[in-house]
C-alpha cells in the first residue's frame, strides 16, 4: 500500500498538530538542559506548516516536503529551524519525480534527511541530539523496507526506533547544542530534539495510511 | 512570572515599536522579518556590518546600530536566533556595494541561520563574510561542546570593526580585524539568579540564596559549576584568574576591561566589581587602558556579571576611541 501526495499532506498536518500539542512538554525539557525555546519555536514553525498544508496545488511528495522545509527554515529560528528545515529539504529532494511514496522511497527519504542533519549540525550519534533518534529510525526503516513492509509499517518501525533512541539520550552527556555547556550535568535528561523527532515520526506513522 | 508584557508572543514586536519611536533620528525598524538598521542605510561604498541573534540581550544588538558601529541588527524571538529571512532582509537593506560582514555569536542556532542566509546572499551575488565570536572561557574543551560561546566580548568586536568600516577599511581588512579582536578577547560570567523567558514563564534555573553559577552564557542556560556564594573580592578574583590564565594575559599587556551586567545587577555593584578587577590586573602588571562598565550584553533580568578582557594595541585604541552614535553607546559625535 503506497502513500499518495494527499495522504502525505494529511499526515504532515496531523504531525504538525501533534508537535503543537506537545509545546509545553518540549519547552520544559529544553528549560532543564537548554534555553527553554524548543517547544515554542516548533509551535511557531508547525503552526505555519499547517497553513502551508492548506495551500494545495502539490505536484508530488517532493513539492510538499520542500514547502514544509521552506516554512520551517523561515519561521522556527534557533538550531531546530535549519536542522528540521534541512531534513525536510533533503527528504524532498530525494523524492523528486515521484508521484507517490512506497516503502523504499520512505527509507531513502529518511536516509537523505539524516545525511542533511549530519552535514548541517555536525553532530554524531551519542552527542545527545535529534541524531540519536533519527539514526536508529533510518536503520529501522531501511530494514523494514528491505523485508517488504508497506509504508505504514516502515514508518512505524522508524517511529519505534526513534522513540527508543530518544529514551536512550537520557543518560548521555550532551556534546552539541546548548546542553553541551552543562557537561556532566546534562545527563539524566531527555533530549528535546530527540523527543520532537520521535513525536514527528510517530505521528507520521499513525497518519500515513490516510483515511483507508 | 511578573513582567511588563502583554502576550509573550508579542514581546519582541511591541518592544521594537517603542525602540523605533525612541530612536527615530537614528534607526529604521522593520517588522516581519524584524530588522533594525541605520536610517541612512545603505551607506554607499562602506562595508556593512550586520549582527543579530535572539532578543533578550538588550542593548545587544539593536542598541549598537548607528554610525561607527553596526549597519543593521536582526533580532530573533527571545533567546532564539532569527531565521535566514531576517538576516537576508538586513543584508539587502544595508549592502552599500562594498560587501557585508556578519558578526555572529557562537551559538548553534545563530551560526546555522546566519550561515544559511550567507549562502543565499552569495547566490544573489552579494559578497558576505562571517566572523564568529567565541570569547567565553567557561567552555574549556570545545571537543565536547558546541565550542566557546559568544558573549559580552561581542560588543567590543562590533565597536572596533564598526569604526574600521566607518573609516573606509575594505571587507578583507574588516574581516581580518574582526578575527584579531575575537582572538584577543576573553570573557567569563557568573550568575546569582537566572532570568525568565516570557514564553517559558519560569527561570532557566534556580539558585539557592547561598549559591552562584559560574560560567554562564547569555541565554539563561546554566554554567559549568555551582559554587557557594562569596564576597565580591573572592568572586571577582575567580573571574580575573580564569580570564587572564586563558589567553593568557600577562605582565606588560595593555587591555580593555569590560565589566558587564547581565540585566538584573545594579550599576553600583558593577562599579564595585570593576574596581576590584582593575586592581587585581594592576597587581599582575596588566594595564587597563580603556574601561567600559554597564549592562551591554544581558540575559533578560539575570542577576550577575561578566568580565571581559581585550588585548589592546595603538590601532585598537584608536578604533575604540573613534566616534560612535548608537542608542546604547555614544561618544565623539
Amino acid at each position: 500500500m503506497g502513500c499518495s501526495t494527499e495522504d502525505l499532506v494529511a499526515a504532515l498536518r496531523a504531525a504538525a498538530e501533534v508537535v503543537i500539542d506537545h509545546r509545553d512538554e518540549l519547552v520544559e525539557l529544553d528549560r532543564l538542559i537548554g534555553d527553554a525555546d524548543h517547544g515554542e519555536n516548533l509551535r511557531r514553525g508547525f503552526t505555519a506548516v499547517v497553513s502551508t498544508m492548506d495551500g494545495g496545488g502539490w505536484s508530488g511528495p517532493a513539492s510538499v516536503l520542500k514547502a514544509v522545509a521552506k516554512t520551517l527554515i523561515s519561521t522556527v529560528g534557533g538550531a531546530a529551524g535549519p536542522l528540521y528545515g534541512t531534513a525536510f529539504l533533503r527528504a524532498g529532494a530525494a523524492l523528486d519525480g515521484r508521484a507517490e511514496l512506497d516503502a523504499p522511497a520512505v527509507a531513502t527519504a529518511l536516509r537523505a534527511a539524516l545525511d542533511g542533519v549530519l552535514a548541517r549540525g555536525k553532530a554524531e550519534p551519542g552527542d545527545k541530539t535529534m541524531v540519536d533518534a533519527l539514526t536508529p529510525a533510518v536503520q529501522a526503516a531501511e530494514a523494514a523496507a528491505a523485508q517488504g513492509a508497506d509504508v505504514v509499517a516502515t514508518l512505524s518501525a522508524a517511529a519505534g526506533a526513534a522513540a527508543d533512541g530518544a529514551a536512550a539520550t537520557v543518560p548521555l552527556v550532551a556534546r552539541k547544542g546548548r546542553a553541551s555547556y552543562l557537561g556532566e550535568r546534562s545527563a539524566g535528561h531527555l533530549d528535546p530534539g530527540a523527543r520532537s523527532t520521535s513525536l514527528l515520526l510517530t505521528a507520521l506513522a499513525t497518519h500515513a495510511g490516510g483515511a483507508r | 512570572m511578573k513582567k511588563i508584557i502583554n502576550d509573550p508572543a508579542d514581546v519582541v514586536s511591541e518592544a521594537l515599536r517603542g525602540m523605533a519611536l525612541a530612536h527615530a533620528d537614528l534607526l529604521t525598524v522593520r517588522q516581519d522579518p524584524a530588522v533594525i538598521h541605520r536610517d541612512d542605510a545603505p551607506v554607499q561604498g562602506k562595508v556593512a556590518l550586520v549582527s543579530g541573534g535572539g532578543s533578550g540581550h538588550e542593548p545587544l544588538h539593536g542598541g549598537f546600530v548607528g554610525p561607527g558601529m553596526l549597519d543593521a541588527a536582526v533580532p530573533g524571538p527571545v533567546f532564539t536566533s532569527p531565521t535566514p529571512d531576517g538576516v537576508q532582509a538586513a543584508i539587502e537593506a544595508v549592502h552599500g556595494g562594498a560587501g557585508v560582514l556578519l558578526i555572529v555569536k557562537n551559538y548553534t542556532g545563530d551560526v546555522l541561520n546566519f550561515e544559511t542566509a550567507a549562502e543565499f546572499a552569495a547566490i544573489e551575488g552579494t559578497e558576505v563574510r562571517t566572523v564568529v565570536v567565541d570569547d567565553d572561557v567557561a567552555v574549556k574543551d570545545s571537543l565536547y561542546t558546541a565550542g566557546r560561546r559568544g558573549v559580552a566580548g561581542t560588543v567590543l568586536v562590533e565597536k572596533i570593526v564598526g569604526a574600521a568600516a566607518q573609516r573606509g577599511d575594505d571587507l578583507d581588512a574588516c574581516e581580518a580585524l574582526a578575527r584579531k579582536v575575537v582572538g584577543g578577547t576573553r570573557t567569563l560570567g557568573v550568575a546569582l539568579a537566572a532570568g525568565t523567558v516570557p514564553h517559558a514563564g519560569q527561570p532557566g534555573f534556580t539558585l539557592a540564596e547561598d549559591e552562584l553559577e559560574l560560567g554562564i552564557g547569555i541565554h539563561g542556560e546554566p554554567g559549568r559549576a555551582r559554587l557557594p556564594m562569596e564576597p565580591a573580592d573572592a568572586l571577582v578574583r575567580r573571574l580575573v584568574d580564569a580570564v587572564t590564565e586563558d589567553l593568557p594575559y600577562t605582565a606588560g599587556d595593555e587591555v580593555l576591561l569590560l565589566t558587564n551586567g547581565m540585566g538584573g545587577t545594579p550599576q553600583i555593584e558593577l562599579y564595585l566589581a570593576h574596581g576590584i578587577a582593575a586592581e587585581l590586573l594592576a597587581a599582575r602588571g596588566i594595564t587597563v587602558r580603556r574601561h567600559l562598565v554597564g549592562s551591554y550584553v544581558t540575559s533578560l533580568e539575570m542577576q550577575g556579571m561578566s568580565l571581559t578582557l581585550l588585548k589592546l594595541d595603538d590601532e585598537l585604541v584608536d578604533l575604540w576611541d573613534a566616534p560612535v552614535r548608537t542608542a546604547a553607546l555614544r561618544w565623539g559625535m
